[in-house]
């Protein structure tokens, strides 16, 4: 058994290693189109042929693709990302300071698609095709519509400029308050997808025999579903979590520019608006990254928790 | 389809009917809005910001120009980019889904690490940094970034599709008696994965009209005089607090309209598949 899994996550990990190397020749090749003749472009028109000889030199654009390529795969795999073009910075370094607002926002955005997307489709299942999941589910596709940047104007809107409860937009050093919007924004959209695969995976167990079984003895619904439904739904469920990284990472760009969040994705609008290339596909390559290794620790998970796709990733 | 006399799926009947009037309000753009989109403020526009008034029914912006008139020409960007990118975007995934499902080999496998590499990426990220190859920002990018981040999910859909449908009784005896290819894929093999194509591309439009608005909100897509739903909110955000109606109604008009799209989505996948189609 031991050995069987051993190979299935050699494999799942073997199977990164295209990706990776076609997400690395995507990031290489949109950054060398959007470079174009950055020595140029960094020194303006009536730049010192020198000075701009010895930037083409140093980003070594006399060199054919391919080596390029190479090398710059070697420095990505040293940390090496380059400098921004705006103020000389190493990337990885204008990078790792951003990160961790992102990842705070990313956090508190899954935690309320949990806690608001569980409740909600455990509550429709129980009740279902009465009102109530009706009036739940019309909510998580509404929730799901809803463009992420325009919610967070409206969240703004009533909770800070109205009501005055907290901060319009901000970081303001990393305190509780201004979170609590951009978290709400972030988390609408994978909260209703939550839902939505709460209830249906509930439904789906529902079907099974134990649970008329459940009911035959005379339980109620509620403990029907919370104790013998949910337990056996939880694994899509948990996918669909972890998947959610994905969801954040998308609305990260938005929510971050409707907040002035500092984070990455804000990061990311800024350095393409000023054409400072290395800073943003830095970022666009941390993102990938991120989510790629995001979907194999889903995998992983879902390996370890349920036994049956062991069966079915052997084959 | 539902079956005669079963009931009609109640989200779809929403969700068209919204698509209606939407699709309606972009082509009577001219006829309905009661000004000029562009006109800043003049004598027929007094001032900006005008909360909304029986002169203004959704107010005035930052340049004194009336937002409902917006609103509506915004619309026919939204659905032009939505739906102009999808006929595209389906155009080119289908056939490459047909060829790869059908003939498999080495097509099918570079399509499915070219999918992986794509799919690797969160997609308004890969937007992003798409446009940032671009020289300007424009409309034009957007259309094309959408497209070539769209026919991905196309093809894996109709790929799926023709591998079940490949190994089944009928094709193998229309393959039995000679058919040719082409017939057999056209005749025999597209047909059928029609449903699940329509739902895929119905949910594509919705997905692109948001990554428009996105894009355009983040200065990265349409830039004036081009009007779009996004850079409208941009421009509401900056007077949030005094004039809420610049950014309330221009991204009231895009959800609507995309809970229309993703509505009709829902319902047709609800139609066409009898294992979710019974649960509503």
């Amino acid at each position: 058994m031991t050995g069987e899994l051993g190979r299935i996550l050699a494999g799942r990990v073997g199977a990164l290693v295209p990706v990776l190397l076609g997400v690395t020749v995507l990031v290489w090749a949109m950054s060398a189109l959007a470079l174009g003749d950055p020595a140029r472009a960094s020194m303006g028109q009536r730049a010192d042929p020198a000075a701009v000889e010895r930037i083409r030199r140093e980003l070594e654009l006399d060199r054919p693709a391919p080596v390029r390529y190479v090398r710059w795969v070697g420095r990505l795999v040293r940390g090496d990302l380059g400098r921004s073009l705006r103020d000389r910075r190493p990337v990885t370094a204008v990078i790792a300071e951003r990160l961790p607002a992102t990842v705070r926002l990313a956090l508190a955005a899954t935690l309320v698609s949990i806690a608001v997307g569980v409740p909600v489709g455990v509550v429709a299942a129980a009740r279902r095709r009465s009102l109530l999941d009706h009036a739940l589910m019309a909510g998580a596709v509404l929730g799901i519509s809803t463009p992420v940047f325009w919610l967070g104007m409206m969240l703004s809107l009533v909770f800070a400029v109205w009501l005055g409860w907290l901060p319009v937009s901000g970081y303001g050093g990393g305190g509780w308050r201004h979170l609590v919007l951009p978290a709400l924004t972030l988390g609408a959209l994978h909260t209703g997808v939550v839902a939505r695969m709460t209830r249906a995976s509930l439904l789906e167990v529902a079907r099974q025999e134990f649970l008329q079984t459940a009911r035959a003895k005379g339980l109620s619904e509620l403990t029907v579903v919370m104790k013998h439904a949910f337990r056996n739904a939880a694994i899509p469920v948990v996918t669909v979590i972890g998947l959610g990284l994905a969801n954040l990472l998308v609305g990260a760009p938005l929510t971050e520019t409707v907040f002035a969040w500092p984070g990455l994705g804000r990061l990311l609008v800024v350095s393409v608006d000023q054409r400072d290339v290395p800073v943003a596909m830095g970022v666009v390559l941390v993102f990938a990254l991120v989510y790629v290794l995001g979907s194999l620790l889903v995998d992983l998970v879902y390996l370890a928790v349920d036994p049956r796709t062991r069966h079915a990733a052997a084959r | 389809m539902p079956p005669p006399g079963s009931r009609v799926h109640r989200g779809l009947v929403a969700g068209a009917a919204l698509l209606a009037v939407f699709t309606l309000a972009a082509v009577l753009a001219p006829w309905l809005a009661p000004h000029d989109p562009l006109a800043v403020a003049d004598a027929s526009t007094p001032v900006a910001l005008q909360p909304p008034s029986a002169r203004h029914p959704l107010g005035t912006d930052a340049l004194g120009r009336d937002i409902l008139a917006r609103v509506l020409f915004g619309g026919r960007v939204s659905l032009a980019v939505g739906v102009g990118v999808e006929l595209v975007v389906v155009a080119l995934g289908s056939v490459i889904g047909l060829l790869a499902g059908y003939y498999g080999g080495g097509l099918d496998a570079t399509l499915m690490r070219v999918t992986d590499v794509v799919m690797a990426f969160p997609s308004l990220v890969l937007a992003i940094g798409l446009i940032a190859v671009f020289e300007a920002p424009g409309l034009a990018n957007v259309f094309v970034v959408l497209i070539l981040l769209g026919w991905t999910t196309i093809a894996r859909v109709v790929r799926g599709t023709v591998l079940t449908l490949k190994s089944l009784d009928y094709v193998q005896a229309a393959r039995a008696i000679g058919a040719r290819d082409r017939t057999i894929l056209l005749r025999h093999v597209l047909p059928n994965a029609l449903g699940p194509l329509l739902v895929a591309a119905t949910l594509g439009v919705g997905g692109n009209m948001v990554a428009e608005a996105g894009l355009s909100f983040l200065g990265l897509g349409s830039q004036p005089p081009t009007i779009s739903w996004g850079a409208m909110l941009a421009d509401g955000q900056s007077d949030l607090m005094t004039a809420p109606w610049a950014a309330v109604f221009p991204g009231l008009a895009l959800l609507l309209a995309v809970l229309g799209v993703n509505l009709v989505g829902d319902g047709l996948r609800d139609q066409l598949d009898p294992r979710t189609g019974g649960e509503r």
